[in-house]
C-alpha cells in the first residue's frame, strides 16, 4: 500500500473517508457482538428503534446531546490546537460540584442562582482543565494528565457525597439534599430535556466556530495546531495558547456538569449517575466533526444515539454498559485511522519504481 | 518489625508485579519508538483470555498465559496497524484501544463474573519469602531487556529505529517491522501482566480488573526514564503505595477516598518532577511520530 500526497483534499473527500470510517467501525463491532453471542442485527436493531422510533427515545437523545455537545464543541477547538483533552469527564463532574455546592450553600435570590451556578460550574470544569494546562508546561503529556484527573475527580465527588455533604434527609442513601427550587432548569414536559441548556450549547458550538474561524485568536490556534514551527517563528507561544484552549474546553464541560445539576439531579449524586460517560464519548463527538465546533451539531446527537442506544442494549438485551466504550474505542480508532486516506491517495502494490515521487509529495 | 518489613515487601512485589511487566513491554515499543497508551486494555484483555482458558474443563495455566499474550498482542496489532502502516496519531489510537480493550474484556467476560478459579497458579515459597512466579519472571525480565536493549545487535537496532528512523532505514533496517515487532511485544507483555492478575494476584475475574494500573505503568515508563532495570524501583514504589493504601484503609481517621485517589495524585506529581528534571530529554528522539520515508 503506498500512499500519494494530495496537494488539497476536499470537503467531499473528508466527509465519504469519514462515513466510510464509521461504517467499517459498525462492521467491527458487529463482530464483537457475535463473539458476545448476540445477533448484530438485534443489537443494532434494538438500538435504532429505542431511540428513533419513538419520542421517548428521541427525548433520550436530545437528554444526551446536551453534555455531549457543549464538551465536543470545546473539544474540536481542543483537538484543533493539537491540545489532547481525554479528562472531560472529570471537569464536568468539577462542574458538577462547584454547581451543586453553590446551590446547596449560597443564599442566592431567585433570578441569579441559576446563573451562578453555571458561572461556577464552567470555573469548576475550567480550574480542573488548568491544571492539566499547567502541568503540559512542565512537559506532562495531557493526555495521561487529564486521565489521572479523572480518576482524582471521581474520588472527589465520592468523598463529598459520602462525606461533609451528605444529605441531613437522605440517610442511607449517599448523595446531597436537594437545591433549591429556584436552582432547578425548566424542561420539556415529561422528558429529561433542560431545554436552556440545550440553546446554551448551541450558541457555543456557533460562538466557538466562530471563534476558530474568524478571531484572531482562532487563527493563532490553527496555527499552534498546524504547524508549531511556524507558530514559534511567528513569535505565538504555545503554551499560552493551549492553557486558553483548555480553559475553554474544561470550562465547557464545566457547563455541561452545572447542566446536568441543574437539569436533571437537583443534586449532587454518585460520578457515574452524573455522567453517562459523557467525556470520552465526546472526544468522538470532536473527532467525528473533524475539530469544527458547528459540526458538532450533527455529530453530538448521532453519538447521544449510540449512548442512548448502549443504555438500552443494558436493559432490553441485559449486555454491560461497556458495550459503549467498545463503540467508542473502535470508532475513534477507524476514525483516526482514516485520516491518512483523507490527506493521501492509495495505490496498492508495491511499486518500488514510483516509491519517490510519492514519497517526496509528502514532504 | 521485621515481619511487618517482610509482609510490606511481599504485597509491594505482588501489586508492583502487573506494572513492572506492562511497563517493560511498553519500555520495550517505545524505546522503537512508537507510544503505547493502550497498556490498560491490552491488560484487560489478556486478564480475560487467561481466565476464560484456565477455567475451561482441564484448562492448562502455560495455555493461559500464552492466549494472554496472544490477546494482548493481538490488540497491539490494531495499534500497529493504525500508526505504522495508517501513521495515525499515536496517542490517540493507544487511548482508543484502551477503550475498546477494557470494554471489549467487560463484555465478552461478563458470563466469567464471579465465577471460582480453581487451578491458581500457586505461589511459590524461598525460604519464608512467597512470591508469585509471575514477580520471579518479570524480576528477570527486566535484567534481561536491560541486557537486550544495551548489549546486543537486535536491542542496537531498535533504539536506532527508536531515536532516528531516518538514519536507521538508510542502514538498512526495515523501520515498520521493527516497530510492529516491538508493539506486538509490548502487547504480549501487557497480555501476561494481565494475567498475573487474574490467574495468581485476584484469581478471579471482574469489570475493571485492571482498575488503572495499566495506565499507571504507562506513566512509571516516563518516571523510569525508560530504562528497564529502574523499572523495578517504580514498579516497588508505586507497589508500597498500594500496599499503605490496604493497610491504613479504614485503620485511620483519613477518608478511604484519600487512598483510592492516591496512586494517581502520585503519577501527576512523578510526570511533574520528571517534567521539572528534563527527564523528558531521555526519551528516545523519534518517539510519537510516524516514519515517513523521505519526511523529516
Amino acid at each position: 500500500m503506498r500512499f500519494t500526497a494530495l496537494s488539497a483534499p476536499s470537503a467531499a473527500r473528508a466527509a465519504w473517508v469519514t462515513l466510510a470510517a464509521v461504517v467499517v467501525a459498525l462492521l467491527l463491532c458487529a463482530l464483537i457482538f457475535f463473539f458476545y453471542g448476540v445477533s448484530p442485527g438485534t443489537v443494532y436493531g434494538t438500538m435504532l428503534r429505542g431511540t428513533l422510533g419513538d419520542s421517548t427515545g428521541l427525548a433520550e437523545v436530545a437528554r444526551r446531546t446536551i453534555p455531549l455537545l457543549l464538551i465536543g464543541s470545546g473539544l474540536a477547538l481542543a483537538f484543533r490546537a493539537q491540545f489532547f483533552n481525554i479528562g472531560a469527564e472529570g471537569q464536568l463532574l468539577l462542574g458538577a460540584v462547584f454547581a451543586a455546592g453553590t446551590g446547596l450553600f449560597v443564599p442566592l435570590p431567585g433570578p441569579l442562582l441559576l446563573p451562578a451556578m453555571f458561572i461556577m460550574g464552567a470555573v469548576g470544569g475550567g480550574l480542573w482543565a488548568g491544571i492539566a494546562a499547567w502541568l503540559r508546561r512542565l512537559n506532562v503529556n495531557e493526555i495521561l494528565s487529564t486521565l489521572m484527573l479523572n480518576y482524582i475527580a471521581v474520588a472527589v465527588v465520592t468523598y463529598l457525597i459520602a462525606g461533609p455533604w451528605k444529605g441531613k434527609d437522605v440517610r442511607g442513601y449517599i448523595y446531597t439534599d436537594l437545591i433549591p427550587e429556584r436552582g432547578f432548569l425548566s424542561v420539556v414536559p415529561g422528558t429529561q430535556v433542560h431545554w436552556p441548556t440545550l440553546v446554551l450549547g448551541v450558541a457555543g458550538a456557533l460562538a466557538l466556530q466562530w471563534v476558530l474561524s474568524r478571531s484572531t485568536f482562532g487563527y493563532a490556534l490553527r496555527v499552534v495546531g498546524e504547524n508549531p514551527g511556524a507558530a514559534r517563528y511567528a513569535g505565538l507561544s504555545a503554551g499560552r495558547v493551549a492553557t486558553t484552549v483548555a480553559l475553554i474546553t474544561g470550562g465547557m464541560a464545566g457547563l455541561a456538569g452545572a447542566g446536568e445539576v441543574a437539569g436533571i439531579h437537583h443534586r449532587l449524586l454518585e460520578a457515574g449517575q452524573i455522567s453517562l460517560g459523557y467525556g470520552f464519548t465526546a472526544v468522538i463527538v470532536a473527532w467525528l466533526a473533524r475539530g469544527n465546533p458547528a459540526l458538532c451539531l450533527i455529530t453530538a446527537p448521532v453519538m447521544a444515539i449510540i449512548l442512548a442506544g448502549g443504555d438500552l442494549l443494558k436493559i432490553d438485551l441485559n449486555m454491560p454498559f461497556r458495550v459503549v466504550d467498545v463503540f467508542s474505542g473502535v470508532i475513534l480508532l477507524c476514525l483516526i485511522s482514516s485520516e491518512v486516506f483523507v490527506r493521501n491517495r492509495v495505490t496498492w502494490g508495491n511499486g518500488q519504481a514510483k516509491d519517490n515521487t510519492g514519497s517526496k509529495a509528502n514532504g | 518489625m521485621d515481619n511487618v518489613f517482610v509482609e510490606a515487601l511481599v504485597r509491594a512485589l505482588a501489586v508492583g508485579t502487573p506494572l513492572l511487566l506492562a511497563s517493560l513491554g511498553a519500555i520495550l515499543n517505545e524505546r522503537g519508538g512508537v507510544v503505547n497508551l493502550g497498556v490498560e486494555g491490552m491488560m484487560a484483555v489478556g486478564a480475560l483470555a487467561a481466565f476464560a482458558v484456565a477455567v475451561a474443563p482441564g484448562g492448562n495455566l502455560w495455555v493461559a498465559v500464552l492466549a494472554a499474550m496472544a490477546a494482548g498482542a493481538l490488540l497491539a496489532s490494531l495499534h500497529a496497524f493504525a500508526t505504522v502502516t495508517l501513521r495515525a496519531n499515536q496517542f490517540v489510537s493507544g487511548l482508543a484501544l484502551a477503550l475498546l480493550g477494557t470494554g471489549a474484556a467487560g463484555l465478552l467476560g461478563k458470563r466469567y463474573e464471579g465465577a471460582p478459579l480453581f487451578n491458581k497458579v500457586p505461589d511459590w515459597n524461598l525460604a519464608g519469602f512467597v512470591i508469585s512466579p509471575f514477580t520471579v519472571f518479570a524480576l528477570l525480565l527486566a535484567a534481561a531487556l536491560a541486557f537486550y536493549l544495551n548489549s546486543t545487535r537486535s536491542g542496537l537496532t531498535l533504539r536506532s529505529v527508536g531515536e532516528n528512523p531516518a538514519a536507521a532505514d538508510v542502514l538498512g533496517v526495515n523501520v515498520g517491522r521493527v516497530r510492529y515487532a516491538a508493539v506486538l511485544a509490548g502487547g504480549a507483555l501487557a497480555g501476561i501482566a494481565g494475567a498475573f492478575l487474574t490467574l495468581s494476584y485476584r484469581a478471579s475475574w471482574a469489570d475493571n480488573t485492571t482498575a488503572g494500573l495499566g495506565w499507571i505503568a504507562v506513566a512509571l515508563v516516563i518516571f523510569v526514564g525508560w530504562r528497564p532495570l529502574r523499572a523495578i524501583l517504580g514498579a516497588l514504589f508505586f507497589g508500597v503505595l498500594y500496599y499503605l493504601q490496604f493497610r491504613l484503609q479504614g485503620n485511620s481517621p483519613i477518608p478511604t477516598e484519600v487512598f483510592s485517589a492516591m496512586p494517581f495524585v502520585l503519577v501527576l506529581v512523578v510526570l511533574a518532577l520528571a517534567g521539572l528534571r528534563g527527564q523528558q530529554g531521555d526519551a528516545p528522539a523519534g518517539l510519537g511520530r510516524a516514519y515517513v520515508r523521505g519526511e523529516r
